[in-house]
């Protein structure tokens, strides 16, 4: 009966209400959850960067995440900005988990400000270890192939799917096989950091473009 | 790109870092920002309102005239602040969208005026957040509306007709537009007289009257004047058969009006009496004749065609349709529910009225609606009982949806309305928004064509490439990067799917084998467009004759020398600029004996394929660009 039929719709409306509501209130509590970091004395003192440039830095990571920390959602998003083409969300997921270094899930600014100060203003050692950081993703001291590969078709992924020449199945494996011709020293199917810092610091292409993100704040 | 993405570049460009050791090639040079100064506080001045932002802030959105070198049009070197004779009060919305990504509506602005603001500084409106873009869209809809009815009322009806109407349009006109002319008008209202006598000869003639002399029983009046009936009707029917006739003849579009639905009521309204001519005096046929009769009181809805409101009804009826089916199929369930209910608690009752389901559904239905005729009336305790359940049920079924559907009417119509509006929207806005994103995709594309990939070493660099702004310099390093990284070029979706088709076709001739072989070492942008050219010239080439192939040729072979010294020629080749010269008269030799086979009409003997013309297409158009600086460098 239309009678039935009606309280059984607007029982079913408020239920979808009040469940709603609870969704909003945990977004909001969530959102009042906020980080704030350490004294800018203290940053400056820890990372590389002058006052001014931490004061630049913070202003732009306020705005994007007021609540003061990055979740990986976001960053990806981010991130994806960058890259259009292709699908940047594994590269970006690889470079969360390098940012996070206390594996806690988000981002602070204490983080993203240290790992730039590294990758900016670091010491040559500094920056290849922070890049073997990356490549190693089960942070066991080692990279194998399995953990290049997964990085490498990441990278490819950025490229998107139109390219010249155009993408084969196995150029990615061609690019490990390559890299693992020229880090591994000892033949052993894993590279150390010594071999990779070793190997980095002969090659003079590399060595220069270190040098070439230097003035990018 | 999107809001405040600019801000995180420093992080893309550190994060670049890790490719590095994957790099087969050399990283290209990082821009170089001669004019960046660490960030400072901007002062704009709006009609005499002084505001002050960070640099960044407005650098966010570079698309805008603030994100952009375009405001450097309005910056006053006296008082060192940009100018703007603009409203102020709109400004601060302007100014709040590029703080915080979101753009919001100002409710009690002007649309038209908050619209002209929003394309005065570069921002398109559908980037409105999604808290004011419903008040935005039904704002902008009304005002369109009122707009359009504005229009459309200076232009219908009272615009005099063109002086070479034809007697057809200008009896359209007279039906349509009544208050046009005094003829047109009269005929209105005559018409309106006649449906209303019409529908009251029908009513009144079934009305009983003093009966003949002679005999006792009443007669319908019909009956007893059926002369100045029958000659009533006819001439009613008369003059509705030629007002359809004329409008028929006098429509646009006959198919369309025969059609409508008021020339169906028209047909309806006459039919019976000429159906009745033309049928025999049959006693058993003019039963069924009688009843035909029954359709002349449709006249009374061609009344809608003089009444508005009537056709505002019957549209409301309309759209309101599904949820009157619904009410009456609800209303049906309750009315079987109690019908066999009651049939089979008063089935043991003698002489019982209730004699078959069917036969309850009358009961039922008088109950429900609390009318309770008192035809029907159960006797048994159990029918009693399930029919005063019966009627109170009724009361709450047939009393609540009423008021319920009058304002779910309004309420459900205008929510469909709206419903549709914004998922029609919605597509739209998501194929903008595509649309913007393909365009930053081509932007990065656009600048390797224009030569960007010099660097900013050479001060010849093109002007198209210098008007890039500092963040745009740094995506496309960020870019090329990993372009380099990862030995593969980023291409659209044009360029990969002609290498697929040539890949397919086998076109790779040995001259691109030659050219990869004799360019080895200068992998600069040129010669990898020159590349990408021969190629598609190649494919354009086939059909054509030997003699513009060796010309291909000896193009080639020169440029290589060419190229290696004068690096300005090459950037400049690609400059629209008119005060670059070009350094190599072979160059031109060549170039001017291309566009030959172009010329030989890309219609005939190309092979089949749709990616040839396109080829041939791109290959032309680049060649009359090369075409036009070689006739400037050459006067």
């Amino acid at each position: 009966m239309g009678l039935v039929m009606g309280t059984f719709s607007m029982q079913s409306n408020k239920q979808d209400r009040t469940y709603r509501k609870d969704k909003i209130d945990d977004d909001f509590e969530m959102s009042i959850v906020c980080h704030r970091p350490e004294g800018l004395d203290k940053l400056e003192a820890q990372s590389n960067f002058s006052k001014r440039e931490l004061q630049v830095l913070y202003r732009g990571f306020k705005n994007e995440c007021p609540s003061g920390v990055v979740n990986e959602d976001t960053f990806k998003q981010i991130y994806a900005q960058f890259f259009p083409h292709g699908d940047a969300s594994s590269y970006a997921h690889y470079l969360f988990d390098a940012f996070d270094s206390a594996h806690s899930g988000s981002i602070k600014f204490e983080d993203f400000v240290m790992a730039l100060s590294i990758l900016l203003r670091g010491s040559v050692r500094e920056k290849l270890t922070w890049t073997f950081n990356l490549y190693d993703i089960n942070r066991d001291g080692y990279i194998n192939k399995e953990e290049m590969t997964d990085i490498v078709r990441a990278i490819y992924d950025m490229m998107g799917k139109y390219t010249y020449p155009a993408l084969k199945t196995d150029t990615p494996k061609q690019h490990v096989d390559a890299f693992f011709q020229k880090m591994d020293k000892n033949r052993d199917g894993v590279v150390t950091l010594d071999e990779f810092i070793l190997s980095c610091q002969e090659d003079e292409n590399i060595m220069r473009s270190l040098q070439l993100f230097e003035n990018v704040i | 790109m999107a809001a405040g993405v600019a801000t995180w570049m420093p992080f893309a460009r550190a994060a670049a870092v890790g490719w590095l050791p994957l790099a087969q090639q050399t990283m290209p040079k990082p821009p170089v920002d001669k004019t960046s100064r660490s960030d400072e506080i901007l002062f704009v001045n709006v009609s005499g309102l002084r505001f002050q932002t960070w640099k960044n802030t407005l650098d966010r959105y570079p698309d805008t005239l603030l994100g952009s070198s375009e405001k450097e049009f309005f910056y006053n070197e006296e008082t060192q602040e940009y100018f703007f004779d603009r409203d102020p009060e709109m400004f601060r919305h302007i100014l709040n969208f590029f703080r915080t990504g979101k753009l919001h509506y100002p409710r009690h602005e002007c649309i038209q005026a908050f619209e002209e603001e929003l394309a005065f500084y570069g921002i398109i409106p559908e980037i409105i957040g999604d808290c004011c873009m419903e008040e935005y869209r039904d704002r902008k809809k009304e005002n369109q509306e009122r707009l359009a009815e504005d229009t459309e009322a200076e232009n219908a009806g009272d615009a005099p007709l063109p002086p070479d109407a034809t007697l057809r349009d200008k009896l359209w006109r007279a039906f349509e537009n009544p208050h046009t002319s005094t003829m047109a008008l009269v005929f209105y209202y005559v018409t309106g007289f006649f449906i209303a006598v019409s529908v009251i000869a029908n009513v009144v003639e079934t009305v009983p009257c003093r009966p003949l002399k002679g005999s006792i029983k009443d007669l319908p009046c019909g009956e007893k004047f059926s002369v100045a009936f029958s000659c009533l009707d006819t001439a009613c029917v008369l003059i509705f058969s030629c007002e359809y006739l004329m409008r028929l003849y006098a429509a646009p579009s006959r198919c369309d009006f025969a059609r409508s639905v008021m020339s169906v009521i028209d047909v309806v309204a006459i039919l019976p009496f000429y159906i009745g001519l033309i049928m025999p005096e049959n006693e058993e046929v003019s039963g069924a004749f009688v009843t035909l009769r029954v359709f002349r009181v449709f006249r009374i809805f061609k009344f809608s065609r003089h009444s508005q409101g009537l056709r505002i009804l019957g549209c409301t009826l309309q759209a309101c349709a599904s949820e009157l089916g619904f009410l009456l199929f609800s209303l049906t369930m309750a009315v079987i529910i109690f019908a066999t209910v009651m049939f089979y608690a008063e089935k043991g009752t003698k002489g019982t009225t209730f004699s078959s389901i069917p036969a309850s559904f009358w009961y039922t239905i008088v109950t429900m609606t609390t009318l309770g005729y008192g035809d029907m009336v159960p006797d048994s305790i159990a029918g009693k009982i399930f029919g005063s359940i019966c009627s109170l049920s009724g009361v709450l079924v047939i009393a609540l949806p009423v008021p319920v559907i009058v304002s779910n009417f309004a309420r459900i119509y205008h929510q469909n309305q709206r419903a549709d509006k914004m998922r029609a929207q919605q597509k739209v806005r998501q194929a903008r928004i595509r649309m913007a994103k393909k365009g930053a995709t081509n932007a990065f594309l656009q600048h390797k064509e224009d030569g960007g990939l010099q660097g900013g070493d050479s001060d010849s660099t093109a002007f198209c490439v210098k008007n890039r702004s500092a963040f745009e310099h740094q995506h496309h390093h960020l870019l090329q990067c990993l372009e380099k990284t990862t030995n593969h070029e980023f291409t659209d979706e044009v360029t990969y799917s002609e290498v697929c088709m040539m890949d397919s076709m086998g076109f790779r001739t040995s001259r691109s084998t030659s050219l990869s072989s004799q360019q080895g070492a200068t992998t600069t942008c040129c010669s990898r467009r020159a590349k990408r050219r021969a190629i598609r010239l190649a494919n354009s080439t086939v059909s054509v004759s030997r003699g513009s192939v060796q010309e291909l040729d000896t193009l080639h072979v020169t440029k290589t020398p060419v190229g290696t010294q004068y690096p300005q020629s090459r950037s400049s080749l690609n400059a629209r600029t008119e005060d670059l010269k070009l350094n190599c008269t072979d160059y031109t030799a060549a170039i001017i004996s291309i566009p030959t086979p172009p010329a030989n009409s890309p219609d005939e003997s190309l092979p089949n394929s749709p990616a040839i013309p396109g080829i041939l297409r791109n290959s032309r158009s680049s060649i009359y660009n090369t075409q036009e600086t070689v006739k400037i460098s050459s006067l």
